[in-house]
Order: structure tokens, then sequence, then C-alpha cells
């Protein structure tokens, strides 16, 4: 029997992607645009008998998600772009820990309180690692809810195969659009990756197992570190991906992520009915980032379209090594562009 | 022949980095001592803080989280949630519990997390080197206060009597203040930890241990007198004894029965 296709909003796609997956404990704090995400989760853990708690804050919260996850369970957070300023400490500490979680980001704009409308301000956090010191987690940024429910869902097994926290990049206009979206079989929880340096339930188990950031001796820590980045290089290596359209005969390559390369997406399509070769190429990682991919395409013309001052463009510049033109364009504030907007940029980038 | 005293298997037979006459390795003994006398140990989980018990995972002999600084009490919220036929210890200092873990200790507290909390107050930030603590008392010297506390003039607030504050929610259940500065008080303390960890594993709500501490190092006394100014000036402020009792009679209702 074919999946049943429903009507949901972003949010709540990704709370009942997260629920199938076998999210055993989520742990959130109001703020808009996600609280239909915190809602359906209070909800739905409850009547799963599962655990929910609305922490006092995102600082809260995220140490709730490490301290369940360190007990080997599923764990969960959802925030906004304020919060998920406060979440970075936690968010440190777990890849300190190699920790795994799952943390949504269903961003608006920003610096400060900012707006709640959406915006893509929130990329270099996310990839940079937000907090203090030497470390990546994995970014997936979904364009439409189906995809917001899929990459929830996958990050689930992602962030445990890897140990360290996978967050979904969303943006408001995801977390709040509605879409049809065909949901995920519940995961088997057989299937689930074994988690032997979880603590509790100790029983024969012969060493003593301690989730922990700390390590006071610096030889012992360069060590650790250059283990956890060669760790980084096989995820680079495996995890990457990316969409691509139309790029064999591109004069200009769109590059965008999540609404943005949904808009993109239609530029490019009003583009080629001009007879205008445009091309899109769309990261799913944001990290990893396609660096591969954008290096074999290096020479190309880019135009990068973001719902910021430009961030990603960045990344778009470092993998092409200096190689390609790249063009930026950019609404910010929590503005949308639209696909008149891009096409406008690309006609005049090409001079058509 | 009957082995009146002997190491707590639980604790490790290892010497701490701890200072001479620091309250931290006693109270570690009487954690252990009671997990042995309750045979939990292969179900006992450590929530360690950031401070001079950082350490504590080295000494205990059963696994440990441990959390940035000040966030014991959600990190320990959610094992226990996770895990409720544990024992969850939350080893706080007063720093980490009282300043800038408040709101994290306060929630966990009134939201009735079934943990313990083991509240080392030493009126002092041991690991950093002797600034003051929420709980520094009136007039006691610290780096950062060093003309002694002040509460109004140079706006340095009053000692937190953080007991005195949880027992206002309804979420705690055991609140006991002990000490460790001499073998009564110690003995007392034991008791403490006892009937907390006992109500833990029953699942009532909340309970904490404060636990007044030695810190001769960054009080600048010998260990000696350390334990005297316990007495002469921490004892005054922060009465010993138990501070909130609702537990379930259980000793009672077994005698009514
Ligand atoms: C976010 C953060 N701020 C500050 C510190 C530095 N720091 C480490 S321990 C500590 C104070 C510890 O004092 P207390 O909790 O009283 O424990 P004690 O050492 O006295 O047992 C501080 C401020 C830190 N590690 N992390
Ligand atoms: S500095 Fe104070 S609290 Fe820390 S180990 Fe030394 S005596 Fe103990
Ligand atoms: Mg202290």
């Amino acid at each position: 029997m074919a999946a049943e296709k429903r009507l949901m909003k972003g949010n709540e796609a990704m709370g009942e992607a997260a629920v199938r997956a076998g999210c055993d404990a989520y742990f959130g704090y109001p703020i808009t645009p996600q609280n239909e995400l915190t809602a359906y989760m209070a909800k739905h853990m409850i009547d799963h008998k599962r655990v929910f708690i609305q922490a006092e804050s995102e600082v809260s919260a995220i140490n709730m998600v490490y301290g369940a996850a360190a007990t080997g369970a599923r764990s969960m957070t959802s925030s906004s772009s304020p919060g998920v300023s406060l979440k970075q400490e936690g968010i440190s500490y777990a890849c300190g820990a190699d920790v795994p979680m799952v943390v949504i980001n269903v961003a608006r704009s920003g610096p400060g309180l900012g707006g709640i409308s959406p915006a893509q301000g929130d990329y270099f956090q996310s990839t940079r690692g937000g907090g203090h010191g030497d470390y990546h987690h994995i970014v997936l940024a979904p364009k439409s809810v189906q995809e917001a429910a899929d990459l929830t869902f996958e990050a689930f097994d992602l962030a445990d195969e890897w140990r360290m926290p996978a967050m979904i990049l969303a943006d408001g206009m995801i977390g709040q659009m509605m879409e049809g979206v065909v949901l995920p079989e519940p995961k088997d929880p057989a299937t689930r990756v074994a988690k032997p340096w979880a603590v509790g339930n100790k029983g024969k188990r012969a060493e003593l197992n301690h989730v922990d950031s700390t390590q006071l001796v610096p030889e012992n820590f360069e060590k650790a570190l250059h283990a956890r980045y060669a760790r980084y290089d096989e995820i680079k290596r495996t995890v990457a991906r990316w969409e691509e359209q139309h790029l064999e005969d591109a004069d200009v390559i769109l590059s965008a992520y999540g609404t943005s390369a949904r808009v993109c997406l239609g530029a490019m399509q009003m583009a080629r009915k001009l007879g205008l070769k445009v091309g899109l190429l769309r990261p799913i990682t944001l990290w990893p980032f396609p660096e591969k991919r954008f290096g074999e395409l290096a020479g190309k013309r880019f135009l990068v379209v973001e719902m910021s001052m430009g961030q990603m463009v960045e990344d778009v510049r470092l993998y092409t090594h200096g190689k390609s033109e790249v063009s930026f364009y950019g609404r910010c504030g929590g503005m949308i562009p639209t696909e008149e907007d891009v096409l406008a940029e690309i006609r005049r980038i090409l001079k058509k | 022949m009957e082995l009146v005293y002997g190491h707590p298997k639980s604790l490790k037979p290892i010497q701490t980095k701890y200072c001479p006459g620091c309250g931290h390795g006693v109270i570690h003994r009487l954690i252990t001592e009671v997990i042995d006398e309750m045979g939990m140990q292969e179900k006992s989980i450590i929530l360690n803080p950031v401070g001079c018990s950082i350490w504590a995972s080295l000494y205990f002999d059963f696994d440990s989280v441990q959390v940035p600084h000040g966030r014991t009490p959600a990190g320990a919220t959610a094992v226990k949630r996770m895990l409720p036929d544990h024992l969850v210890i939350c080893y706080q200092g007063d720093g980490d519990l009282a300043a800038i873990g408040t709101a994290e200790a306060v929630h966990a507290a009134n939201r009735g997390e079934k943990f313990t909390t083991i509240f080392v107050n030493n009126a002092i930030y041991g690991m950093t080197g002797g600034q003051m603590a929420p709980t520094t008392l009136v007039g006691q010297k610290a780096t950062t206060a060093p003309y002694g506390r002040d509460p109004i003039e140079n706006g340095m607030g009053y000692p937190i009597r953080v007991l005195e504050m949880l027992a206002t929610l309804g979420g705690t259940k055991y609140l006991a203040r002990g000490a460790v500065n001499n073998a009564v008080n110690v003995r007392k303390t034991k008791q403490y930890i006892r009937k907390a960890f006992e109500a833990q594993m029953r699942g009532e709500g909340s309970s904490m241990v404060e636990i007044l501490s030695q810190c001769p190092t960054n009080w600048a006394m010998e260990p000696a007198d350390s334990v005297g100014w316990v007495e002469s000036a921490m004892i005054p402020f922060y009465a010993l004894g138990e501070i909130k009792n609702e537990l379930a009679d259980v000793a009672g209702k077994e005698a009514g029965k």
C-alpha cells in the first residue's frame, strides 16, 4: 500500500518525523517561529509515553538533551536563532564528548532579538561551530516540508552513526508553510546503532563509561582532536549531499540552500524558458559542504542567493579556489527574494 | 573476624588531587559508603560539576556524565528521566549551583526531579582560586572581595541560603544541611545522604543535601583552623539540620502495620 500523503506544517512534519525516528526524549523552550514543533512534541511524546520537558531556558534544554543522549537515548531539541545561540555552549560540549543529538533551528532574522520572519543568517554559526573550540557537526538544510521530514528522520541515524549533533537548519518559511508530505515508516528500534559508550545499566561491563569533554593534558588532547578530525574527513567523503540541475551547459550556476534554493529553482525555470543557460547547485548538507563538487565546477560562473548579507557565498568562493567568478544576491532582515528578483540578477550577470 | 571499617567498594583506592583538609574527599567517602550499603554501585551515575570536584569521576567507581558549569541539574534531570531505576547524583559546588546554575537548580527542584543533589558549600570558588561565591559570608575575604564581602556599599549582595529558598517549592521533598568539620557532623551528614538516596529510589520528589565543607587553601587557613571556622562562622549562618522533610514516613508506616 502506498504511504498516505498528509497536508502538514513544516514544524509538525519535523515533529512527526522525529517521533517516527524513535526520538526518546524532547526538550524545548518556546520561541517563534518553531512553537508548533514544541507543541506537537508535547502531545505526541506524552501520548507515546516518552519524555517531554518544557525547560526553563534553551541553555537548560540543550543540557537535558545531552544528559538523555549520554544514556544512549535518541534525544532532540528545537528552537529558533536567538535560542540556538544559547544552545551553542551545550553543542560544543556535545561535540567534545562525542554525544549524538538532533537540534532543529527554524531560523529567523538577526542579530539580536531581530525579527520573526525567515532568514538564513545562521549559516556561519551552524557550519563553523557556533560555540568555543575546534569542532564541527552535521548540518542539513531542507527546501520543502517533505525534505524537512525526511532529513529530520535521517538526522537521528547520522547523529548516532557519527557520534555528533546533527542540526536541521530550516527557516521560518519551511517551519510555517503547509505542504503535502509522505512520512517515513517508523524506525525499527532493532536497527539502531549500538551505543556501548552510554552510561547506565553497567551490569557486567568491565569498563566504566564517562561522558566527558574534559582533557587537561595537552598532549592527549591534541591526539584526541586529531582522531576526531580524521572522523570529520570520513564524513566529508561519505555524507556530503547536494542537488544539481542543468550544470552541463550552464553559463551561470545558481547556488543556494533551503528556502532561497526553492526561489532559485523557479528563477532557473523562468530563465531556461527565455533560453538562458542557467543551472542550480543546492547543498543539502551545509556541513560537510559539498566542497568536492564545487571544486569540480571551479571556473564556472556562480550566482549565490541567500536570505542574509552573504555567508555561504564565502564557502562557494573557497571551494572554487579563486577560479570562478562568484556573484551574490541577498535579501535580509526577514525579506525573501522573489523569482523575478533572481531572474533580473541572472540577466544582469549574463548581460541578456 | 568481622570487618568493621574498610574502604568503600564504590570509591577507587587512589589518592585524590584535593588539597589537604579539603571537604570534598570526606563527602565522596560518605556518598560511596551509602551506595555500598544500599547495594547500588552498578546502578549509580554521578553528574560531576565544573569546580574542584570535576575530578569526581576519577574517584567514583561508577559511570559519570560531565556537563557545562552550572548545568548539572539539567543533565541530571534527563539522566534520571531516562534511567529511573538508577541512583542519580547531581554533585555541585556553590558557584555551580547558586550562581551560574541557579535557574537549572531551582527549576529542577520545582519540577520535583527525582535525583539527589549533593551541594558542597565551601563559601568560595575553589577551582578558580578563591573568588567570591554566592554563599561567601558577609565580611569574608575573597580575591574578588579583597576587603571582605560587603552587601550594600559595593553591591556584593548577601549570602544565599539555598535550602531555605528551595523549601518554598512544591517539588522539593527533602532538604537537609550537614557539615564535615567533626565526627558528629560527619555521621549526621551521612544519615541525611542515606535518607535522600532512599527517598530517591522510592521515587519521592526532589532531594538535596547541602554540606558545609572546608576549603583551607582558598580560605588561607591551616586545615585544623578551617574546621573551626565552619563551626564559628558558617554554622551560625547556615543552620544544620533537616530544613524540609516531607518524605513518606516509611518507618512509621511499617511500625503501624
Ligand atoms: C561557563 C564557565 N564559566 C566559568 C568557568 C570557570 N570556573 C570553573 S570552576 C568555577 C567555580 C567553581 O566554584 P564552585 O562551584 O563553588 O566549586 P568548588 O571549586 O568551590 O568546589 C568557575 C567559575 C567555567 N569553567 N565555565
Ligand atoms: S581549592 Fe579548596 S575546594 Fe578545591 S581542592 Fe583545594 S581545598 Fe578543596
Ligand atoms: Mg565552592
